[in-house]
């Protein structure tokens, strides 16, 4: 019998047809608008007109010398490394409860779920909410027990606010992270756990010594999501302080917003959210590590 | 023994406290009188944690009834509905390329499109103002069925890829010495196979644009046109005055419906989350 060659054997010409809309959707709408950012943060694009005209570092010197951008900076970088450090170590002593079986598990783990399953902007008009300046929970509470006496403004004041936005990112990154060191747990070779408990090795020495080892590679991958999410996140800070008191708790997005969209000044806007990229290089370039290493482990 | 249990209890509950506080708090606020509501909490005698008063649904009726929050579950499930359908058409066939057909550097390519999913919205929402301006969706939910897509299909594509390794070749290989041609084994044969796959991409697609807030705040700006996510935290707000009650409302039944379908789906997509970091 002889072979058909037709079209429909050819699995190259199949691969690129079913690749070809993924590539071309990728490629079109985030590869050219990424290039697209870096290109009008050169420029003088405003929101009003289409036209616009190369600017050289205009933009860009401009943000330099501007309080307001050194501080957002600033922030983006605190609020992103506070909130996962607290993420870090919420999320290890978590994922060693979680993996214990107990009574009531299963909606326990619902729980915990649930600040991940929550719209950001929901979850933020929330805890907005609770940080109230006169009917503040956190406040009563702390009054009732006696732990308090003055009063806490919290997102009125601009440390308690900062504050205020850390507990929030991290509350919000802690179930996706456990989930993730979790998964981690569960594909550690139970003969490496047991070898350690019959040469002698207690609880802690277990944990730190054995598990968390072979738990960096995982860790490090929800670390870099939660840098990711955080330092990108415009919801959590436009809704809870908008940038308030006096842009003190500006970050990155929330200003690009303000300056690019509200103030229709695209290429300062453009060159503000251009800061983001430190960030996701290093992620980047991390994840590709802990890939590869995955790769040559599994061989 | 009894003590180590007792202290894995408190953990568990403290957890708990910290990640349900916020709902919890949704709950009691949508459900309060608003004089048992707005009681200044220097007030130490008041109680804020339980119902002083008699529990109301008036903030909900107010909710349904005379807010825009309906037209936006509308609006809402307008977009997932036709994300769900770019996202399925794009990334399904995309992510079977990848695994089935691409060969080696399948793995390579398929990484490369889902590193895209890390650029964020906060990077993209300038460029995209304009794009969408020019293309005339300026305040349309047709901006946000043109852009959603570029978070979705770059993650189900690799989704849709690592589910296929997980599914045995010989069932199509099978197909192929009957005399299946492989177009055939596409269109006859796989579709079954992807089924959890697709129904995990539909339910990624549903859980994102739910919870999308960027560029629904850069492109839309009428009130009826909102998403959820949108709508409530921006147009709930009268003026300057909180309707807490119907707020927090409005954030508990948008909570529920994501919080169950997380629960169902969470391990298929902590799957692709990890990239191999974890070896099942």
């Amino acid at each position: 019998m002889t072979t058909r060659r037709t079209i429909a054997d050819r699995e190259d010409v199949l691969g690129v047809l079913m690749l070809a809309p993924s590539l071309a959707y990728v490629i079109l709408l985030v590869g050219v608008p990424f290039s697209l950012a870096i290109l009008l943060s050169f420029s003088n694009a405003s929101a009003g007109s289409l036209r616009f005209q190369w600017a050289g570092w205009s933009n860009y010197s401009a943000i330099l010398g501007d309080a307001i951008f050194l501080r957002a900076l600033r922030n983006s970088a605190v609020v992103t490394i506070g909130s996962q450090a607290l993420v870090v170590v919420l999320a290890t002593a978590a994922a060693q409860v979680f993996r214990a079986t107990f009574a009531g598990k299963r909606f326990a783990r619902f729980v915990l779920l649930l600040p991940w399953a929550v719209p950001v902007s929901l979850a933020a008009i929330a805890w907005t909410w609770i940080f109230d300046s006169t009917v503040s929970v956190i406040n009563w509470t702390l009054k009732a027990a006696g732990l308090m006496h003055g009063w806490l403004y919290w997102l009125g004041d601009p440390a308690l606010a900062l504050l205020a936005i850390i507990i929030v990112q991290a509350w919000r990154i802690l179930p996706f992270a456990t989930v993730i060191v979790l998964a981690g747990l569960a594909s550690i070779p139970q003969e490496v756990v047991e070898a350690a408990i019959v040469d002698g090795a207690g609880f802690w020495r277990r944990l730190f010594q054995v598990e968390l080892p072979l738990l960096l590679p995982v860790v490090t991958v929800a670390v870099l999501f939660g840098v990711v999410y955080t330092a990108t996140d415009l919801g959590v800070v436009y809704i809870l302080t908008g940038g308030g008191p006096a842009n003190t708790t500006q970050v990155l997005p929330t200003l690009a917003f303000q300056r690019g969209i509200l103030g229709a000044d695209l290429g300062q806007g453009a060159a503000i959210a251009v800061f983001l990229l430190p960030f996701l290089i290093v992620v980047a370039i991390a994840m590709l590590r802990v890939a590869r290493r995955a790769e040559i482990g599994a061989r | 023994m009894k003590l180590k249990r007792m202290g894995l209890y408190a953990a568990a509950l403290g957890f708990m406290v910290f990640a349900g506080f916020p709902f919890y708090w949704m709950l009691i606020t949508s459900f309060k009188q608003n004089r048992d509501l707005y009681v200044g909490a220097s007030d130490v005698k008041h109680i804020p944690w339980i119902f002083n008063d008699p529990p109301t649904l008036e903030h909900v009726r107010l909710l349904l009834g005379q807010t825009a929050f309906p037209r936006w579950v509308l609006n809402t499930l307008l977009v997932v509905v036709a994300v769900a359908v770019i996202t399925v058409a794009v990334a399904v066939p995309a992510g079977y390329s990848l695994a089935r057909l691409a060969g080696r550097w399948g793995e390579r390519l398929g990484m490369g499109i889902f590193f895209t999913y890390l650029i964020p919205p906060t990077l993209l929402f300038i460029p995209f103002s304009r794009l969408v301006a020019l293309l005339g969706l300026n305040n349309s939910l047709g901006a946000l069925i043109l852009i959603y897509p570029t978070m979705t299909i770059p993650f189900c594509t690799w989704l849709v890829m690592g589910f296929l390794r997980s599914v045995p070749w010989e069932i199509e290989e099978q197909a192929m010495i009957d005399g299946y041609s492989r177009l055939e084994v596409i269109l006859r044969v796989a579709p079954r196979l992807i089924m959890p796959g697709i129904l995990t991409v539909v339910v990624f697609t549903f859980t994102l644009v739910m919870q999308e807030f960027v560029y629904a705040l850069t492109f839309l700006s009428s009130v009826e046109k909102m998403t959820v996510s949108l709508g409530v935290p921006i147009a709930l707000v009268r003026g300057d005055v909180y309707h807490w009650g119907s707020l927090m409302a409005a954030a508990l039944f948008t909570s529920i419906p994501l919080a169950i379908v997380y629960n169902l789906f969470i391990d298929r997509f902590i799957q692709g989350f990890t990239m191999g970091a974890v070896k099942g």
